[in-house]
């Protein structure tokens, strides 16, 4: 009897598998168009999918061997089970291969159910917890049916009841592991997933690259609305990119706005947008809420307004200002969702169509458009701090080897000891140097970060047009928001330039032994990774290396190189400043303390800021430069 | 304060027109949106759902018009302007304009941030007008079709309520609340519409000598306090007249010539 119902089953499973699949991409296609290479990416969908995907669910050993048995065990079994029952091939060897892929599956949806016995917090419930006893139906129906067909138990073995049994554990696997795949159930990570690994908008993520410079906006259509408003104001591969979350909360773990109690979970904020595109409420979603926010308040739809004008919409916007756009939350997801690119596009909703940056944000924004700099100092002032340096000006000298980009911490006293201390050493190692002085305005950093891409752009335009008077072959910068920019967001408005940062820069000098150091003394000391040099740009080595280099008793953090958690500097958060529990520079004030360093050594004036925001007693905050300053071994013919 | 703040009475609207001119950031000197223009604007914006005119007087350029968009992208559509060469007197085109499509209720900043920046452009135009003016307001608090109530900025953060009859020019202070943000989008996408006026050559200004200005010495303010209280005592004191008179309940004419006295005892007036 089962085994004439058995086409039946699947084809009744597969056919309404494929209807959900068109409803779900119907639902994604109303999203913006996107420009991705769709057959290449099908092309590389596999290797993204069993390479990139694998190393980052990898950091989870248990979870990745566990989803290797069962998505192994899971397609291998589906295949097969098509094979052998819905169009009745006879083989002995793919019956036992069927029994084997499914008892793989099993072994999976075993460690599934163990890891799902006490939850840890960042996981979400609700049909989740279905999930594991699903996997175990499904394996164990296709299991037992194998069985007879490898002869390991006789034909009509059990009966009626097993029959019966059987065939309703079939319907209920099918209905989790292929309906549920395309209809919204948990599986949808599968299906969505797949599709959006093929079509996603920064390819070049994949195979090991890097791609976190935010996208340009267009402005040549002066009608066409500008940021996201409403979810199909995303573009289509975003909004698949939502579709994919698997709710495993990596993101929520590492979010520093989320462990400050600020209103902001990234696993929360995905899914929101997935009640978004669908439509509907967030009482049904079971993981953590955002701190604050109780869930079943917000409602949203395709076409409706994301941030509601007035009373509620889908989120608030204080959960998109508390945002500090470290990427830990990117970094993190197995999926390779971005959820920081959907927030800043959010933002800029925010700020260029309804002027509602938070806070000091609207202040800040006015400033650097009036000033050039987001403390509303005068531009002609910039630099004042180096009135006894004598640095060559690039205005006169026309030519130089490295332009220092000096960044807005030249108006910032405590900034203005780490860039003194950095021209200490560019002048130690003989290195020929020049900076473009009052020319130089804010990079655009902040005014992108807080939305107004229009600000950004007007400013790197205007940025880029200075640097095409001179003649330079680098660019060094302590600052890596600017560093960030000049180097990876730059070049989409036309300008391409060769970006140091100072720990890199002064690695390599000292490796082309252009710098003689004595050890520091001083204590023990724990690096800070900066997001926007780690994450952003992937520099973890050359900072540590001159750390060592100084013979420097170096300790490291629990949360350091790419787990590393933001001082909360990041993304405008101190100028929206959206409140919380607690500070996010406290939290990481108490990490350094934990590793029982007694100096922080930092490469960032955000960071430095926040840092020293701590009060004391606190382990002392001092740039590398500073550090490397204080160890050079200084020849009387230099100086 | 009971008063319904800054609402209009739904059941009689009153037009409002908000005047706006360029403004000069103090720093850089860059073209903006006036201060205090601004602040009229979101006054204005406050008051009623429906959206306030706005009309702008002056030149009309590349250079300008980054600055004037400023109001457009408070969330107004739209932005008249009377076209004016620099050396124009502004009053006769925005009285000329005001008289043919009047308004009942009339905002403006209390001084230029450009130009002759001497503050009387509303004491002129409500003159000129026959309208009511009042000056520094800092609040309106309720405004119906014949009256508003409106909170005028003195000195060390005193306010005086004020009932003025309308029609009537408000020129507001810098102690009213801050001007919203400006919205790039809105402030690209709204329109600025010339309308066609005379131009008044200025005569007065032609026949004046322009230098710049000479920095002056401050006055130094020598405090012997010995005390805390005292040095807060000091630095609070309110900038105390001496010398002065109070005269209460006279007749116009004593008043007029107890102030003549003094004018010609300061040798402001010389005959």
């Amino acid at each position: 009897m089962l085994t004439s119902l058995m086409p039946w089953l699947l084809a009744v499973a597969i056919l309404l598998a494929v209807v959900g699949a068109l409803r779900r991409a119907r639902l994604w296609l109303r999203g913006r168009a996107s420009n991705v290479n769709v057959w290449a990416g099908i092309r590389a969908m596999p290797k993204r999918y069993l390479v990139d995907l694998h190393h980052v669910v990898e950091r989870d050993r248990y979870i990745s061997n566990t989803h290797v048995a069962t998505a192994g065990g899971f397609v291998l079994a589906s295949v097969l089970a098509i094979l052998l029952h819905g169009f009745a091939w006879e083989s002995k060897l793919l019956a036992w291969l069927l029994l084997a892929a499914s008892g793989a599956m099993l072994i999976g949806a075993v460690r599934v159910a163990k890891r799902r016995q006490s939850p840890p917090d960042r996981l979400s419930k609700g049909a989740w917890m279905r999930l594991p006893k699903s996997l175990m139906v499904f394996a164990i129906s296709f299991l037992i049916l194998s069985l007879p067909a490898v002869g390991l138990l006789p034909e009509g073995f059990g009966g009626v009841v097993l029959a019966a049994l059987l065939t309703a554990g079939i319907v209920w696997g099918l209905a989790e592991m292929f309906i549920g795949m395309t209809w919204g159930g948990p599986m949808k990570h599968a299906f969505a997933g797949a599709l959006h690994l093929a079509f996603h908008r920064r390819s070049e993520r994949f195979g090991g690259g890097r791609s976190t410079g935010l996208k340009a906006l267009n402005f040549d259509d002066a009608q066409a609305p500008l940021g996201v408003e409403k979810p199909t104001d995303f573009t289509w591969n975003q909004l698949l990119g939502f579709d994919a979350c698997v709710q495993c909360g990596r993101c929520e773990a590492v979010c520093p706005a989320f462990a400050a109690g600020q209103p902001l979970n990234p696993k929360k904020l995905i899914q929101d947008m997935v009640v978004g595109l669908a439509g509907g409420s967030d009482a049904s979603y079971s993981g953590s809420p955002y701190p604050g926010k109780p869930l079943g308040e917000h409602k949203g739809g395709p076409f409706q307004a994301i941030v509601a004008r007035e009373g509620k919409g889908l989120l608030d916007a204080d959960t998109l200002w508390a945002c500090t756009t470290c990427r830990a939350c990117v970094e993190e997801c197995p999926m390779m969702i971005e959820h920081v690119d959907a927030i800043v596009d959010m933002r800029r909703h925010l700020t260029l169509e309804r002027g509602q940056t938070p806070n000091k944000g609207a202040e800040v924004l006015e400033n650097l458009i009036a000033t050039d700099n987001p403390g509303g100092f005068n531009p002609g002032s910039r630099m004042n701090w180096a009135a006894d340096l004598n640095l060559p000006i690039l205005a006169d000298v026309k030519r130089t080897d490295v332009l220092l980009w000096l960044g807005d911490g030249a108006f910032d006293m405590r900034n203005q000891r780490t860039l003194r201390a950095f021209i200490k050493v560019l002048r130690s190692a003989g290195v020929q140097f020049a900076v473009l002085g009052n020319e130089e305005r804010d990079s655009g950093d902040v005014a992108r970060r807080l939305g107004d891409e229009a600000t950004f752009q007007h400013l790197a335009k205007l940025n880029i047009h200075t640097l095409q008077q001179y003649s330079f072959r680098s660019i060094v910068t302590c600052d890596p928001h600017s560093f960030h920019v000049l180097k990876n967001e730059y070049p989409e408005l036309g300008g391409e330039y060769v970006v140091y940062h100072h720990t890199t820069f002064m690695e390599r000098l000292y490796r082309d032994k252009q710098l003689s150091l004595k050890d520091w003394v001083g204590g023990r000391v724990t690096y800070h990774d900066p997001c926007y040099l780690g994450r952003y740009n992937g520099e973890y080595d050359a900072p540590r290396q001159l750390l060592d280099a100084l013979g420097i008793d170096r300790v490291e953090m629990t949360r350091s190189g790419f787990r590393s958690r933001c001082c909360g500097g990041g993304g405008g958060a101190p100028i929206t400043d959206i409140p919380g529990k607690q500070r996010i520079p406290d939290m990481r004030m108490d990490d350094i303390k934990a590793s029982g360093a007694n100096v922080v050594a930092v490469g960032c004036p955000q960071c430095t800021a926040m840092l020293e925001g701590v009060v004391e007693p606190r382990p002392q905050v001092l740039d590398i430069a500073e550090l490397v300053a204080q160890s050079l071994i200084e020849e009387e013919t230099r100086a | 304060m009971s008063r319904n703040l800054a609402r209009l009475h739904s059941s009689d609207e009153v037009s409002v027109t908000v005047l706006v001119s360029i403004g000069k950031h103090p720093v850089t000197g860059r073209l903006r949106r006036a201060d205090q223009d601004a602040r009229a604007l979101e006054m204005a914006l406050g008051l009623s759902d429906s959206e306030p005119r706005v009309i702008y007087a002056g030149p009309l350029n590349d250079s300008t018009e980054p600055a004037l968009r400023g109001y457009l992208g408070m969330g107004v559509s739209e932005l008249k302007v009377l076209r004016q060469s620099e050396q124009n007197d502004i009053v006769p085109a925005l009285s000329g304009f005001l008289d043919n499509s009047p308004s009942s209720l009339i905002l403006c900043g209390s001084r230029a941030e450009l130009g002759e920046s001497s503050g009387l452009v509303p004491y002129q135009l409500a003159d000129a007008l026959g309208y009511t003016l009042v000056s520094n307001v800092a609040v309106i608090e309720e405004v119906t079709a014949t009256l508003a109530v409106v909170l005028q900025a003195l000195p060390r953060g005193q306010r005086r309520r004020i009932e003025v009859v309308l029609p009537a020019i408000l020129a507001v202070d810098t102690a009213s609340p801050v001007a919203r943000q400006v919205a790039y989008a809105k402030a690209s996408r709204g329109f600025i519409n010339c309308v066609v006026t005379d131009a008044a050559e200025d005569d007065a200004t032609e026949q004046w000598h322009y230098q710049p200005a000479r920095k002056r010495p401050k006055r130094l303010k020598i405090i012997k306090a010995t005390s805390a209280r005292d040095r807060f005592k000091a630095a609070a004191a309110k900038a105390e007249g001496t010398g002065g008179q109070v005269l209460t309940s006279v007749s116009a004419e004593e008043g007029a010539v107890a102030i003549l006295k003094v004018l010609k005892e300061e040798g402001v007036l010389k005959t």
